[in-house]
């Protein structure tokens, strides 16, 4: 702006060179952003196509299906235990997130909002345990699942939800931060115990907080590998949905398109839960960050 | 103390016991015993046996291991600092979009949805070496791909591929550290007449430096952990039967090249059942895990958490 003012004569072809320029750069980003784009898609839209063809043009190099046969998908539910492992998984992922919401929300409102002696202990023994390996304690938990024999169910895995998770307060705690204090005192001045502040003030308000915490709860239990190949991979009725696909062909002696359908159906429903509920997600992500 | 001290002690008490139980149960106790355990000899079947440090010292001589440890450390050292570079650099872009930033923050965030299984398994597809379609491009423009995951030199370099792949997370915590650089740092540096690298270099990486400490040390986290996609990668490259637990018999194809550590520790805890053994393995990956963590802990602000 300045410099159109101070030198007329000098700046118009100057700013008309740096239109040029910087209508180039426009153009540069977004071809770039534009292939990114569809690299980033590509592996999704590949492994669909593959689902839709028909098993022996599932073993070529070819791309588009010949012939379409979108009953693949019906096919993985009846050929497959599919829905069993669906079943699983849905009961894992929805107990363990309820139960884990319901037992962290107090801890971290706790953390945020009362005072109380050990409370910045507590906090970094949080985060210990948030940040410790799960490999460190695998062999000690699973011996003390075995003893009460319960490994080769999903048990070990739904019963900590109870006692809370670490990243679940973490997360909570950040968002409960940023609710003024003046909220609560003013609930507590009329008389409302800590109990009833946290249920009609706190809750109500801290909804996007608690989603975001619930929704990474959710994804993190459906994702989970490590947890239910420790535990039930002695019994296939209790096998979750990525058990399941990781052994898929060689126990069941299905097609690559079965697999790549039931690839696609695993995936599904956290794609379409993201597009309702975006924002949480963003929101929840950029808690955990840091605020240096 | 009064009446109301000792009730609010109780009511707090109330709102921290399920997780300070939690903690006690799940983290503490087998903390404690891993580290008892670590110093014992025992199998499924048989009762602890005292060996003093020798399952430490047998790890000197354990070839498995030395690789295991070999290929955690290409991952920290390759994979973490890509994974940043990479997230910066996706952020950078989408914050200088005038057009469909949000469409592409979607496009960019998405593959971090996938599950990990589901997304090893599209990927060994892609890059299958016969019919995958990434060296069917790339034999279009006269490039002989490689073997990516049935390579033992381009196996972990594909699971960088796939880390790119599902960058979304760390793309949005760096997202929203560049967007919170105050504009007018940027317009001071214009009229200065700083170029883009300039402003970068100046104004952006200083403020964006604790988000990049953070980064580091949850990655660093998150590869001494690393399980799920090497295991499945061996698994479905490899192409050998693997039912449940039996999926250890194809960890680390092709020769040894995607065994971590973790996949060791598993290993040896429950295919060999060397209990006592994999325990001193836990305990020097909690040792190595938490000298990390308390880099991080030691500089950050945010975590020592009082309200201001």
């Amino acid at each position: 702006m300045t410099v159109t003012l101070e030198r007329p004569v000098a700046s118009a072809p100057a700013t008309r060179a740096v239109k040029r320029q910087n209508r180039l750069a426009w153009i540069a980003r977004h071809s770039i952003a534009i292939a990114l784009a569809i690299m980033f898609v590509t592996p999704v839209v590949y492994l669909v196509l593959l689902s839709l063809m028909t098993s022996d043009q599932a073993l070529t190099s070819d791309y588009w299906p010949n012939t379409w046969h979108p009953e693949n998908y019906l096919r993985v539910f009846r050929a497959t235990p599919l829905p069993h492992y669906l079943l699983n998984t849905v009961l894992y992922a929805v107990t363990a997130t309820v139960l884990t919401l319901v037992s962290s929300v107090p801890a971290a409102y706790a953390l945020a909002k009362l005072r109380f002696r050990g409370r910045n202990l507590m906090f970094l023994v949080v985060i210990c345990v948030m940040m410790l390996p799960p490999q460190v304690v695998t062999v000690p938990l699973y011996l003390m699942w075995a003893r009460y024999g319960l490994t080769g169910s999903l048990a070990p895995l739904i019963i900590p939800a109870l006692f809370g998770d670490a990243f679940c307060i973490f997360l909570l705690r950040q968002f409960l931060l940023t609710i003024p204090g003046e909220y609560l005192d003013a609930a507590r001045v009329d008389g409302c115990g800590e109990w009833r502040t946290l249920l009609r003030v706190v809750l109500p308000m801290a909804r996007p907080g608690i989603a975001a915490a619930g929704l990474f709860q959710f994804f993190y239990c459906w994702n989970d590998y490590y947890g239910p190949l420790l535990y039930t991979s002695e019994n296939e009725q209790s096998w979750t949905l990525s058990l399941g696909l990781a052994s898929f062909r060689t126990v069941h002696h299905v097609d690559w398109n079965l697999v790549t359908a039931a690839t696609v159906l695993a995936m599904a429903p956290l794609i379409i839960i993201f597009f309702f509920a975006q924002r949480s997600f963003v929101q929840g992500i950029t808690l955990t960050g840091f605020k240096g | 103390m009064t009446g109301t001290s000792l009730r609010r002690g109780a009511t707090t008490f109330s709102f921290v016991a399920p997780a300070l139980l939690g903690i006690a149960i799940f983290f503490v106790y087998p903390l404690i015993s891993a580290i008892y355990f670590s110093f014992t000899e025992f199998d499924l079947l048989s009762v602890p046996r005292w060996v003093g440090p020798e399952n430490y010292r047998r790890m000197a001589e354990d070839p498995f291991l030395l690789q295991a440890v070999r290929n955690t450390l290409w991952m920290v050292v390759v994979f973490v600092p890509v994974r940043i570079l990479g997230a910066i650099g996706l952020s950078m872009l989408l914050v200088q979009l005038k057009r469909g930033a949000g469409f592409f923050r979607t496009i960019f965030y998405l593959p971090a949805l996938v599950p990990p299984v589901a997304a090893t398994i599209a990927f060994v597809y892609l890059l299958k070496p016969g019919t995958g379609p990434v060296n069917h491009v790339l034999e279009m423009i006269g490039i002989d791909g490689p073997l990516w995951f049935n390579s033992p030199a381009w196996a972990k370099p594909s699971l960088v591929l796939l880390g790119l792949w599902a960058i979304g997370d760390l793309m949005i915590i760096f997202l929203a550290a560049v967007l919170g650089v105050p504009e007018s740092l940027y317009e001071a540096a214009s009229l200065d007449g700083a170029n883009a690298w300039h402003r970068f270099r100046s104004i952006t990486l200083p403020t964006i430096r604790p988000v990049i400490l953070f980064a580091a040390v949850t990655g660093v986290i998150y590869t001494l952990q690393y399980f799920d996609q090497a295991a499945v990668a061996g698994s479905i490259a490899g192409g050998q039967a693997t039912v449940g637990a039996g999926i250890s018999q194809s960890f680390g194809y092709p020769e040894g090249s995607t065994f971590t550590y973790p996949l060791w520790l598993y290993t040896v805890g429950f295919r060999y059942s060397a209990l006592g053994y994999a325990n001193a393995l836990a305990i020097v990956l909690f040792v190595v895990a938490l000298a990390v963590t308390v880099i991080l802990l030691r500089r950050a602000k945010a975590f020592s958490g009082e309200e201001s």
